[in-house]
């Protein structure tokens, strides 16, 4: 179902058109109101009128996640501090977090983006929206929350956690949607197999899954153990929350809602654009924002256009589902390689199950990586030459997919930390190594 | 003539063997024999204890990986050759052992050995009748 028929079918010439005048807008505002772009435009040797339309994106600078660390916490301030209705930010667990502030408009946009998020999920005014994501400075919980008021769909503000409560509550108030992250669709549902909660008797029809990457492989699971459809949603704190990219009903790529958050992809060695349908790190300008609006913002998020028409009727293009970040990509002995591709080589083979770790080392100035399996019935075996086999069958699964050795390491059922949020796949063991041998 | 064993997948940590027992324990479980089979990244617990049912149900619900296998017990005279003989028997019937290992209790002047064929049915006809003594489940128990 299309939330915004007219905004979300628009002609590209049109698009085009209201992409344009947004930007030339923007880039006017932000050199006027925001001494930190003012600066760098002029670092650059750019200047807002030298911005004619669409194609002069490239002349801008870009802007990165340590860049809004360095403005922290209101640097990026683009109206009067009195506009701000309400602020959100990143956790902040890497470093200083990011901040997005918002006035009414910013709100407005964000629950539009929502709106349109919820819809392609088929909810309703009718509909009930279980929202696990996390309320408070974190945009999901908010987010999801500000998308259903606009819907007029029942919310149930339970936020993340408490597993058994969120059973209970889908039960008992039928829900229909869930939001949530993929890591924690597949905890609930792990967690009602093991307490003989049948998911077939609950009334969900929807997941919409987001805030971290996840696989094709495992959208299969979760459809099937919660009977559920299951779509990916994209959004970040330093764009305006989720609601900035989500699939519709064909499952195939996220439209990007790019009347307000204008995409590219670009070569993340270069910063020069990618040729089309290439791979490369998504990039994302926010052209109708007005607290903090962000000039061509570095996502460390990989993906690339897909190009073909969508069957939805929906013109926004669209991008395949992250194919990783740039910053959670692991370099192991020079090969890059991303915690997704070794899930879905897992999901590949019969009786594993997709809780996994990866776990880098150094030795001897040699990387290791060590892929880190649950044990559990159906893979047991008494006899060792078994479970070597199965060793060795994971081994050579992944060495077809990563291109290096991975030695795998059986360890006992639930061992790996289930995650009520982003689930933590890589433990890089290297850098700890890294400082020491810096001191010497 | 099948005796269950429980087989328990034990990852390579330390307090890991520690978590089983203590699971039997408390279930008052006596482990009659045991041998643990293990390679540089994990190990197979195998014991046979005195209720194999309590053992299994135990360890399923504290979260262990178990399985019941099915194994024969042999008696072997506690001589010199008296291993080489029942072997012998084995390797000219053409049967092919898993893996074995040993009792820790003796039947007077036996000794009493674990064997886990791939096929236990087939394998006990074919050892039918060749003079081995096939221990039955409560004679083993009752050691």
């Amino acid at each position: 179902m299309i939330w915004n028929p007219e905004q979300e079918t628009l002609s590209r010439d049109e698009l085009s058109r209201q992409q344009s005048e947004n930007l030339k807008r923007l880039v006017r505002n932000v050199y006027d109101n925001v001494p930190f772009y003012r600066n760098r435009m002029a670092e650059h040797g750019v200047r807002p009128d030298d911005i004619r339309g669409l194609a002069d994106i490239v002349k801008l600078p870009f802007t990165t996640k340590n860049d809004m660390r360095e403005v922290y916490p209101l640097g990026l301030l683009a109206v009067d501090r009195e506009k701000i209705l309400e602020v959100h930010t990143s956790s902040g667990t890497t470093g200083k977090p990011v901040v997005d502030a918002y006035t009414a408009r910013d709100l407005d946009i964000w629950s539009e983006g929502m709106a349109r998020t919820l819809s392609m999920g088929g909810c309703t005014a009718a509909d009930t929206v279980q929202n696990a994501y996390g309320y408070g400075l974190f945009t999901g919980g908010l987010g999801v929350h500000y998308g259903a008021r606009r819907i007029g769909a029942n919310i149930l503000p339970i936020s993340g956690g408490n597993t058994r409560r969120q059973l209970e509550v889908m039960q008992d108030f039928g829900s229909t949607i869930l939001t949530c992250t993929p890591s924690y669709a597949l905890y609930i549902a792990e967690f009602a197999a093991e307490n003989g909660i049948d998911m077939a008797q609950m009334k969900l029809k929807s997941a919409m899954l987001g805030a971290e990457p996840w696989s094709e492989s495992m959208r299969a699971e979760i459809e099937n153990r919660l009977h559920v459809k299951a779509y990916d949603i994209y959004g970040l704190t330093e764009i305006i929350g989720p609601g900035v990219a989500s699939e519709c009903e064909a499952q195939n790529g996220l439209h990007v809602f790019e009347d307000h958050f204008y995409p590219e992809i670009i070569n993340p060695e270069s910063g020069e654009p990618v040729q089309p349908g290439e791979k490369g790190e998504l990039v994302i300008t926010t052209i109708t924002k007005e607290g903090t609006p962000i000039l061509r913002y570095r996502t460390r998020d990989i993906s690339f256009f897909i190009e073909e028409k969508c069957p939805c009727g929906r013109t926004a293009r669209k991008i395949h589902r992250l194919l990783g970040r740039t910053d959670d990509m692991l370099i192991v002995r020079g090969v890059n390689i991303f915690p997704s591709q070794v899930e879905h080589v897992l999901l590949r083979i019969e009786s594993v199950k997709p809780h996994y770790q990866l776990i880098v080392d150094r030795r001897n100035k040699l990387d290791y990586l060590e892929v880190q399996v649950e044990m559990n019935d159906e893979l047991f075996s008494d006899e060792i030459k078994e479970l070597e086999a199965t060793e060795s069958l994971i081994e050579r699964e992944l060495h077809s997919e990563l291109n290096i050795h991975a030695k795998v390491k059986l360890l006992n059922p639930k061992s790996i930390p289930r995650s009520e949020g982003k689930a933590k796949r890589v433990i890089d063991r290297r850098q700890i190594v890294d400082k020491q041998e810096g001191k010497i | 003539m099948i005796i269950q064993q429980i087989s328990v997948f034990i990852e390579n940590k330390s307090g890991r063997i520690y978590e089983v027992a203590a699971v039997l324990a408390e279930k008052n479980v006596n482990i009659r024999s045991l041998a643990l089979a293990d390679t540089a990244s994990f190990g197979v617990l195998r014991m046979i204890v005195d209720k194999a049912d309590v053992a299994y149900e135990a360890l399923k619900a504290a979260g262990v990986t178990a399985k019941i296998s099915e194994v024969v017990a042999i008696e072997v005279p506690d001589q010199v050759g008296g291993f080489a003989a029942v072997m012998k028997v084995m390797s000219e019937a053409g049967i092919n052992v898993e893996y074995m290992y040993a009792f820790v209790e003796k039947n007077q002047d036996n000794a009493v050995l674990i064997f886990r064929f791939d096929d236990v049915r087939k394998t006990l006809g074919l050892l039918k009748g060749k003079g081995l003594r096939i221990l039955q489940a409560k004679e083993v128990l009752s050691l």
